[in-house]
């Protein structure tokens, strides 16, 4: 199989694209599809500072890799979330390529915020244990950006999870998802910071593939909560439509955005409004993770690593804006 | 051949030689769902894997989501 730009040999081929590349080749289109996607969604701007939420894997990573590559000012931030040998490995990850790139790194301890790791925030709430994860990182994401003043959060979602969570949404036809569902998502408060996707047009292989090519050290191995998720049964079915008929993730997802997505906005006015309890933004009065922390909190849930001294009350209450500053390390370059 | 298949956490052998789409047919993996890998290169579809040559598949999927 040869290069489709160069005609050498080629290392991947992408079907939906009736192409293949070479590693040189591919590494170039991987950027110039992540670079082009962000400038026509208007992203973010050229000197805007860059909060990267990076969990090690391969997606974050390599988002990562060509931000810098391409001059942007690209802070990452880890979001510990306390899962044993799992998280210390995707931390190690992260520190790793943030050493050898000369980039900082910022690094929040769920259980700082929450009161507790998220292996136990299941047993202390009976909440499914990736939709706590979920909500906590979306809220930890948002505070630490403000709270160090980034207008923009980047996300390594891609193709297949954009995808995915269309088909979920779509299966249960959940209008508010559907509305809500986009590669850019603007501050429509004050206190919400612009979060966007600039890989939601690569697929997880092409991510993987652009991860090794570039030799990046990322963790292969899967979160072992996600096992049996609803979210990669989603991906299965839509890979095996894509093996029938290449191209299927990308049109679903693409024509959901260009012709569909707006029929659903027009019926989900959201107003938001500050949290009474943090300040950050909630539909209600008080916000869906200060619920959850005090779930935690009445569960009598410990945190497993660096719980506070007796007697003292989890971080997660006690004014989680202001304990942001002591649940955050920074690795400077 | 030796195949590491990492998201099974095992590896199998596989007498002969054979096209990695072969390959992946024969063991029931969907290409969009893994790299193959062989040394430091990545394979096509249209690659012959030999004998005496280790492969591994290496997922490509990952994430968890609950239902909301």
């Amino acid at each position: 199989m040869k290069c489709k730009k160069c005609g050498g040999k080629a290392v991947l081929e992408l079907r939906r694209h009736n192409a293949a590349f070479c590693a040189e080749d591919f590494v170039g289109f991987f950027r110039s599809q992540t670079l082009e996607t962000i400038r026509r969604w208007k992203m973010f701007g050229r000197d805007e500072p860059l909060l990267v939420a990076v969990s090690g894997g391969k997606d974050s990573l390599a988002l990562w890799d060509v931000l810098l590559d391409a001059g942007y000012r690209a802070t990452g931030l880890y979001l510990d979330l306390g899962i044993g040998d799992y998280s210390r490995a995707s931390r190690a990850r992260c520190e790793a390529f943030a050493a050898g790139r000369s980039a900082r790194l910022l690094v929040v301890r769920v259980a700082d915020a929450v009161g507790a790791a998220i292996p136990e925030v299941r047993a202390a709430t009976r909440r499914p244990t990736c939709s706590a994860c979920g909500l906590s990182k979306r809220y930890l994401m948002n505070r630490t950006a403000l709270e160090h003043a980034f207008p923009v959060v980047v996300t390594g979602h891609n193709l297949d999870d954009e995808a995915a969570t269309l088909f979920g949404s779509t299966l249960r036809w959940e209008e508010g998802a559907l509305a809500r569902q986009s590669p850019v998502l603007a501050a429509t408060h004050p206190r919400l910071v612009r979060r966007v996707k600039p890989l939601f047009r690569l697929s997880e292989r092409e991510t993987a593939a652009y991860a090794f090519l570039r030799g990046i050290d990322y963790v292969v191995d899967e979160c072992p909560f996600a096992r049996g998720a609803t979210s990669l049964a989603h991906k299965e079915a839509l890979n095996r439509l894509e093996d029938v008929s290449p191209g299927t993730k990308a049109s679903f997802l693409l024509t959901f955005l260009d012709r569909a997505r707006a029929r659903f906005q027009a019926g989900d006015p959201v107003s938001l409004q500050e949290c009474a309890r943090c300040g950050q933004t909630t539909t209600g009065e008080v916000c869906a993770f200060c619920k959850l922390a005090e779930q935690v909190r009445r569960a009598g849930a410990e945190r497993p690593e660096a719980g506070p001294p007796d007697g003292e009350e989890p971080a997660g209450l006690r004014g989680l804006v202001s304990d942001l500053h002591a649940a955050t390390e920074i690795h400077a370059p | 051949m030796r195949v590491i298949l990492r998201n099974q956490g095992k590896e199998v052998e596989m007498a002969g030689r054979r096209r990695v789409r072969e390959l992946l047919a024969e063991l029931g993996v969907l290409p969009e769902t893994v790299l193959v890998i062989r040394g430091r290169e990545l394979l096509t579809g249209d690659e012959v894997v030999r004998e005496d040559d280790v492969v591994e598949l290496r997922p490509v999927i990952s994430g968890g989501r609950a239902t909301r």
